[in-house]
């Protein structure tokens, strides 16, 4: 790295500031270009087969009569495109969810596509494919899946992190395991123990906008993909090693993107409408539909959490211990590693100890959605935590708070803390007047506290300065949350100019060297970081042309508030140069001014946050309604303050919708019954009350500005601080995600017949 | 010289030991050296590994030095949503 990240507590001019954002004249008058809004001359339309059975193996597949079809330019299978992955399990497992090369292994498995000349001839043509499937057994539920009973839906899976290679196949792919200190000595010591069950079922990341995709191979090998997508490099890399393609060759370009959540940072279709563009020789576009969407991509996985925890009569938690399920869909994933490594992240813990299983389902293949995995440990954690308060006789917040992780405490992960904001999450909440509103009959109050990694990553950003002293920002990282206003900000920051003189877009991937995608709430922690160290460079280049106008030693020439000025008595009468002069001279000063970064950028600092909720629960039809919500999280520091509080506001409406009331619903023939906006319930507008925010800055000591990613931990207490609430209306403790009014009805029901 | 420590699973292909004594000046060292001694841990590293120095994690900066005395750490390279 080739400048120093640490953070300097520097005063700021631009960042914190609230400027509106250089997208959003274009959102809102519907100019902004998404997925499906591309188009190309002579295009075909691409549509994709998919399997009807949960588990089958296809025996083979006739595409003779939809070749023949007038208007139809080409017919693929798993044929089309050749395994190319030279031993890359996780590749290997892309490509076989892209289209199914032996098996079909869930409802909505992509089984053949076409290429026509319009939607209806296409349609037609999908009609005419004949395969041949040989129905085997399926399972989808996560704890009948872990069975050793249960039907395997892949026979050369044994499982892994057992100390001795397992005799038989099995469905649970890999056990992992964290903690440190003795939880047995630790129970031991206990005069309190709470041991609950608990299940969330899978939801989707309900991003509005569909994959959509224009890919354009050409006959001399080099190719075009326009895409939505939260990675395009990671797009073309995944895309050229399917495809065989030279990735210098293949260009990638993403669109504005309609949410992605962790659904968008690995391929689906696009490799299939590669491989049509190739076949056909012309354009194709690929737009998947709503159905589509749920039942092929990117859902979460259902859970299936042990918890227990003990603790001493005045509220030292003595030992704490996990066994998590988690779902995976028909391929290994790492979802129950990641929610055994959070679970317990918020707390100072002697002894702990947490077990992953991740499990193969015949359900679509899990993908990321927002702080992967911890939202539903967090839910079953702090619902125990809650019912322990309780027992203890501890105010919830004032037990949090004796237990809380500090800097010097070892992480039940591994690692010790740096500084971290836990603490004064809690403190924040324990004196917000929200806590102290009263609240009516059949309300309930309930709190959480949620914990997520935040990610670095590899990043390139450009920084070009125009002769008449506007600034071009090019980035490699998609905004999906508002980074193009907050990175525009950080380079106004370093330059000493206004924001308005910065314009930031999203290169493609041929303009850009590679850049990770944006996940881990890594895109204005990493690219501001970059865009620090280009701004740097460039105000190297500006200070150099400046001595060179004055000739004088650039060592005396040093860069304020925007412009040159020569330091020392004997330059007095020197005015300094601003930018737009530096800038308009550049001709003749040596060329185009330009600063250029390539960097990774590690050491993203942990993020924490707790919430408060209050709910209304109809008793008679078990409905509820989420009154008031107050987001306290720690930002380290708010670049832009009114899209980081957009990010806190977004997570918790995502939170509350898997709650309350979203689930993937299979039937017992193990197809998705609910695979549409109708019946599988998303919250809008008017389900939601405003979310209020109060943002906390505590420095990340990595970063120059203190930045730590924000855009995930919003999402990981919701589930239980609304679980906290509802028990807490209802008098009923509530262990199944989503609380929908069935389910509240049921547990009221189980709890009045004892 | 540098103590590093394994996580759960990564410990199993290591000898089941989680604390380990190693001679290495960087990441990209100790996994080297670490692979030279138990090679079960190649595929891991090549799956992704991170690595936690005080606290703060590594994902990708194979050139980081390992301060004598330093808490070394590994994890699993995660994914993000």
């Amino acid at each position: 790295m080739n400048f120093d990240p640490r953070f300097s507590g520097r005063k700021f001019a631009s960042v914190g500031t609230r400027p509106i954002r250089p997208d959003g004249i274009d959102k809102v008058t519907g100019r902004a270009r998404y997925g499906a809004d591309f188009n190309m001359a002579g295009q075909l339309v691409g549509r994709i087969l998919r399997s009807p059975h949960a588990h089958a193996v296809i025996k083979s597949i006739d595409t003779s009569k939809a070749e023949k079809l007038a208007g139809v330019k080409a017919v693929i299978t798993a044929k089309d495109l050749p395994d190319l992955t030279d031993g890359d399990a996780a590749m290997y497992d892309i490509l076989d969810n892209s289209m199914a090369r032996k098996k079909a292994l869930y409802d909505g498995h992509a089984v053949a596509a076409v290429a026509a000349i319009d939607a209806r001839t296409a349609r037609q043509a999908l009609k005419l494919i004949e395969v041949d499937y040989e129905v085997l057994p399926h399972i989808t539920d996560v704890d009948e899946a872990a069975h050793h009973h249960a039907p395997l839906i892949n026979d050369q899976v044994y499982t892994e992190g057992l100390e001795e290679k397992p005799a038989k196949p099995s469905n649970i792919t890999k056990r992992t395991q964290f903690g440190h200190g003795d939880v047995h000595k630790g129970f031991a010591e206990a005069d309190f123990v709470v041991e609950r069950s608990f299940k969330t079922e899978q939801t989707h990341q309900g991003y509005i906008e569909p994959h959509a995709c224009v890919a354009s191979v050409n006959a001399d090998g080099t190719a075009d993909l326009w895409v939505c997508t939260q990675g395009h490099f990671v797009y073309r890399q995944h895309c050229a090693q399917l495809l065989g393609l030279e990735a210098s060759k293949l260009r990638v370009t993403s669109s504005e993107i309609g949410g992605g959540f962790g659904g968008k940072t690995h391929v689906w279709a696009e490799p299939v409408a590669l491989a049509l563009s190739r076949k056909a020789g012309r354009p194709v576009k690929l737009v998947m539909t709503r159905d589509e969407v749920f039942r092929a991509s990117g859902p979460t996985s259902a859970t299936s959490i042990d918890v227990k925890i003990g603790a001493r009569k005045d509220g030292t938690i003595t030992a704490a211990e996990a066994t998590l399920r988690y779902s995976c869909g028909p391929y290994a994933g790492s979802w129950a590693e990641i929610g055994a490594m959070t679970a317990f992240a918020c707390y100072k813990l002697e002894n702990v100890k947490t077990v992953g299983y991740e499990v193969l389902v015949n359900r679509p293949k899990t993908a990321a959605y927002r702080a992967p995995s911890a939202p539903m440990a967090a839910f079953a954690v702090e619902s125990v935590v809650d019912e322990l308060a309780k027992e203890l006789g501890m105010d919830a917040v004032d037990f949090r708070i004796k237990n809380a992780a500090q800097e010097g405490t070892r992480s039940s992960y591994g690692p010790v803390y740096g500084p971290i904001g836990i603490g004064p999450t809690l403190e924040a909440v324990k004196n917000h007047p929200h806590m102290k509103a009263p609240l009516k009959a059949n309300q309930g109050r309930g709190m959480a506290c949620g914990f997520w990694f935040n990610f670095g990553g590899q990043t390139c950003t450009d920084l070009n300065i125009g002769m008449d002293g506007s600034v071009s920002l090019a980035v490699g990282t998609v905004d999906v949350g508002g980074s193009r206003a907050s990175l525009s900000l950080v380079a106004a920051e370093e330059l000493g100019i206004d924001y308005s003189q910065v314009k930031a877009i999203v290169a493609d991937t041929s303009s850009l060297g590679y850049n990770d995608m944006t996940d881990g709430s890594r895109g204005t922690f990493s690219s501001s970081m970059a865009t620090i160290s280009a701004a740097r460079n460039a105000i190297k280049i500006l200070r150099e042309r400046a001595a060179q106008t004055w000739d004088i030693p650039v060592e005396d020439v040093v860069w304020e508030k925007g412009h040159a000025i020569a330091k020392g008595e004997k330059y007095g009468n020197l005015s300094p140069l601003s930018l737009k002069e530096i800038a308009a001279s550049s001709g003749k000063t040596g060329g185009p001014i330009a600063g250029h970064s390539e960097l990774v950028a590690d050491g993203a600092g942990v993020s924490f946050a707790t919430h408060i909720c209050d709910v209304e629960v109809d008793p008679e039809t078990g409905s509820t309604r989420v009154i008031r919500y107050t987001v306290v999280q720690d930002a380290g520091k708010a670049v832009h303050p009114t899209y980081v509080e957009g990010q806190y506001q977004g997570g918790a409406a995502q939170g509350i919708g898997w709650a309350l009331n979203e689930e993937y619903i299979y039937g017992k023939d193990g197809r998705l019954q609910n695979a549409g906006f109708l019946d599988y319930r998303i919250p809008v507008c008017s389900d939601l009350p405003m979310i209020d925010t109060q943002i906390l800055e505590i420095p990340n000591p990595n970063h120059p500005y203190g930045v730590r990613g924000v855009g995930e931990t919003s999402i990981v207490p919701p589930l239980a601080a609304i679980a906290n609430a509802v028990s807490n209306a209802v008098g009923v403790r509530m262990t199944h995600i989503p609380m929908s009014p069935p389910r509240i009805l049921a547990a009221l029901d189980a709890e009045r017949e004892g | 010289m540098v103590e590093v420590t394994l996580w759960g699973s990564l410990s199993a292909v290591a000898g089941g030991k989680a604390k380990h004594e190693i001679e290495a000046k960087d990441i990209r060292e100790l996994f080297r050296k670490l692979a030279e001694q138990y090679p079960g841990i190649e595929p891991w590293i090549d799956r992704g590994i991170a690595v936690a120095i005080d606290g703060t994690i590594y994902r990708d900066t194979w050139s980081k030095e390992l301060p004598e005395g330093a808490e070394i750490f590994l994890l699993p390279r995660l994914a993000g949503g």
